[in-house]
């Protein structure tokens, strides 16, 4: 294998990666003030790309992007107040299969106000015959846009949850809820903010993939389950963990391409994740004391 | 009202106009029952399929129908899944009783339910591609779309004259690319064009730029992909952001202007091989096919408001054989399935049919043409 090809490897690896760190993102938001698995997450970012799509022909890009990230959010908020908050057992087991149920009727919805077809947002910066080279690799711009804001939403959050009075009292929420809720935080507010927050960062993603992916009703689910591996191998919760987790995955993706026939890519994904729940079930980074305080 | 009584009650009232339905048609009707896949992967196929099927119905049963028999279309969407086709194929062989079946739209569910409309003994007009579909000929099954052999001899040519001797090949694994692998790998062989690597991709597959790496690192002098999936709109991208600048050749798949524009920029100089229907305004006025492209294309798009495409078309040439075998044969079956298997001189969007008892497509390598894409439109490609 040749250096150039070592390298573009690499650069698709990196690429897929921070796809996949981004929805593994969003499964942790949520996962930390509920202690449930959002199976719609992977819908968040089909709605954003697709509501994107939509308003960028009568808006300029940035706008459309912006409006899309505030609808799905202001969806991810209905998804809390009309759901799960009227569950009478809130139970892990309950919440996860209201989600469940929620992906599938999101999609349908989907294919019934857009339609079957497939859609794509604009480059943001060149066209589909932009390439970039970097040391006899070629990319796109648009991956190194898709890079770019996996790096702000991961130092974004990184900040928030340190920082800010609403990310800590979600940060609390996740360490011990009844604590939380005897030292006046309140809870439910919170699980909303974290529904919110996932479903906006999984719109962002949406709009920043399109070009590259394609946005169809029903390319959610792939990508959650890309997600779904992630965040367990990173350690559920834990938002380094998703990256560093995201980049594994990514990485061996591209290079098993190299070796082995592209269609075996998927059985990679599958692989590691029945081994990470063989040999370390808390994930690489994740700790086992902290996921033996979770139901799930 | 408890809640139980309440849905019992709907239930009732939903099945009423049912019922009543039932007994006021039987008899009356010819039910002709179609899988296409509406949804999922393989929509670009099924969804103007469907809405060909059901504009052609709506037309003949306004103009009186066959004989004085309205006709009965009953779509069932397959999402592209073998499984859900095998399943929906038995329901109406033995519970609607259909009279034929048309699709499914992919050659994979096609195969899956070629063994069932055997057994039922109803006659299935497949809109999928692949020859194995036809070859060798089974009684009752009969397919209106293209060979892909006959796709792959046209795209061998063009590289012959191009002087390209070594090709990378990219196909999706399902029916369709599995079924144009198989050829494309035969005829190209045949040829004298070498293979130098042929790669499989998932027909869910977003990002095909690890594969193309792939290929590129083989300094091949053509790409192929046989498709169609989006997938087919994300290679071409994929290979101008890796700065791979040979032809890219496609398979009849491609004949949705719907890719050409998700390709954008990177979709110019595709070269593919095709039906006449997206040159049809470039055709003369003698060509046997000229009248009924136009009227399709002018029906199609006035109703639907989009572009119509060579798969709607499938269905077209569907039911179009099929009501014109009844038309001769009447409402026997066995007698129909004979009056299908000798028309002659049919002219169809893919075609002009000749059926025979030993080929049950009725097309050769003559109804193909080859395009390719200039300032994001079809145009014929000049044979250089």
């Amino acid at each position: 294998m040749s250096l150039e090809q070592v390298l573009q490897y690499i650069l698709s690896g990196v690429t897929n990666g921070s796809i996949y760190a981004i929805v593994a993102i969003g499964f942790n938001i949520i996962y930390n003030t509920t202690g449930i698995i959002n199976f719609a997450q992977g819908e968040f970012l089909m709605l954003g790309g697709m509501t994107a799509i939509s308003l960028a022909a009568f808006v300029p890009l940035p706008l459309a992007i912006l409006a899309a990230v505030v609808i799905t959010a202001i969806i991810g908020a209905l998804v809390d107040f009309v759901f799960i908050r009227r569950l009478k057992t809130p139970s892990v087991l309950n919440m996860i299969i209201v989600t469940i149920g929620l992906s599938i009727v999101i999609r349908e919805i989907a294919l019934h106000v857009w339609d079957e077809k497939v859609r794509s947002l604009p480059y943001f910066t060149g066209s589909e015959v932009t390439s970039v080279s970097i040391l006899g690799a070629y990319i796109s711009p648009q991956v190194l846009w898709v890079l770019g804001i996996a790096a702000v939403i991961v130092v974004f959050l990184g900040f928030f949850f340190k920082f800010t009075l609403t990310g800590r009292s979600m940060r609390a929420c996740a360490a011990n809820m009844t604590a939380a809720k005897l030292c006046g935080i309140n809870t439910g507010a919170m699980v909303t903010v974290s529904f919110m927050l996932s479903a906006a960062i999984g719109a962002l993603a949406g709009c920043a993939i399109s070009p590259i992916t394609q946005t169809q009703y029903d390319c959610g689910t792939p990508l959650a389950i890309k997600g779904f591996t992630v965040a367990i191998l990173g350690g559920l919760g834990n938002s380094t963990g998703a990256v560093v987790g995201g980049m594994v995955v990514g990485m061996l993706e591209a290079f098993s391409i190299s070796v082995l026939p592209l269609a075996y890519k998927d059985a990679i994904a599958i692989t590691i994740l029945l081994l990470i729940l063989f040999v370390k079930p808390s994930g690489l980074l994740g700790k086992k004391e902290a996921a033996g305080l979770k139901e799930f | 009202m408890s809640f139980k009584r309440i849905l019992i009650t709907l239930l009732c009232v939903s099945i009423l106009p049912l019922a009543f339905s039932c007994a006021g048609k039987k008899g009356d009707t010819i039910k002709i029952g179609a899988l296409f896949a509406v949804t999922g992967p393989a929509s670009f196929l099924g969804a103007p399929e469907e809405k060909t099927a059901r504009m052609m119905v709506e037309g003949i049963n306004a103009a009186g129908g066959i004989d004085g028999r309205k006709l009965e279309l009953i779509v069932k969407d397959t999402a592209g899944s073998p499984e859900k086709a095998i399943s929906f194929a038995k329901q109406l062989i033995e519970e609607d009783k259909v009279f034929a079946i048309i699709g499914p739209s992919t050659s994979g569910e096609t195969m899956k339910i070629k063994s069932i409309c055997e057994e039922g003994k109803t006659i299935l007009i497949s809109c999928a591609a692949a020859e194995v579909i036809v070859n060798p000929v089974s009684k009752y099954v009969f397919k209106v779309a293209q060979n892909d052999s006959d796709a792959a001899q046209m795209i061998c040519d063009v590289m012959k004259k191009k002087n390209i001797t070594g090709i990378g090949l990219v196909s999706s694994n399902d029916g369709y690319g599995a079924a144009g692998k198989e050829q494309m790998e035969k005829v190209a062989a045949r040829n004298g064009i070498k293979v130098l690597i042929s790669e499989v991709y998932d027909k869910k597959d977003t990002d095909l730029m690890g594969v193309l790496t792939k290929v590129k690192a083989m300094n091949v002098q053509a790409v192929v992909n046989w498709s169609i999936v989006p997938a087919q709109s994300i290679i071409p991208k994929n290979m101008k952001q890796l700065n791979m600048n040979m032809p890219l050749f496609q398979s009849s798949g491609f004949g949705n202007i719907k890719y050409v524009k998700e390709a954008g920029a990177a979709g110019e100089g595709i070269i593919f091989p095709c039906g006449r229907l997206l040159i049809a305004d470039a055709l003369s006025d003698t060509h046997p096919q000229k009248a009924v492209l136009m009227k399709y294309k002018k029906d199609y798009e006035s109703k639907y408001k989009e572009d119509a495409s060579t798969f709607g078309g499938h269905a077209y040439d569907a039911i179009l054989v099929l009501t014109e075998a009844i038309k001769k044969a009447g409402m026997d079956r066995e007698k129909a399935r004979d009056a299908l298997e000798n028309l002659k001189g049919v002219p169809g969007i893919a075609g002009v049919f000749n059926f025979s008892e030993k080929d049950h497509l009725g097309l050769d390598i003559n109804a193909f043409d080859m395009l390719t894409v200039k300032d994001g439109k079809f145009v014929p490609y000049e044979k250089k």
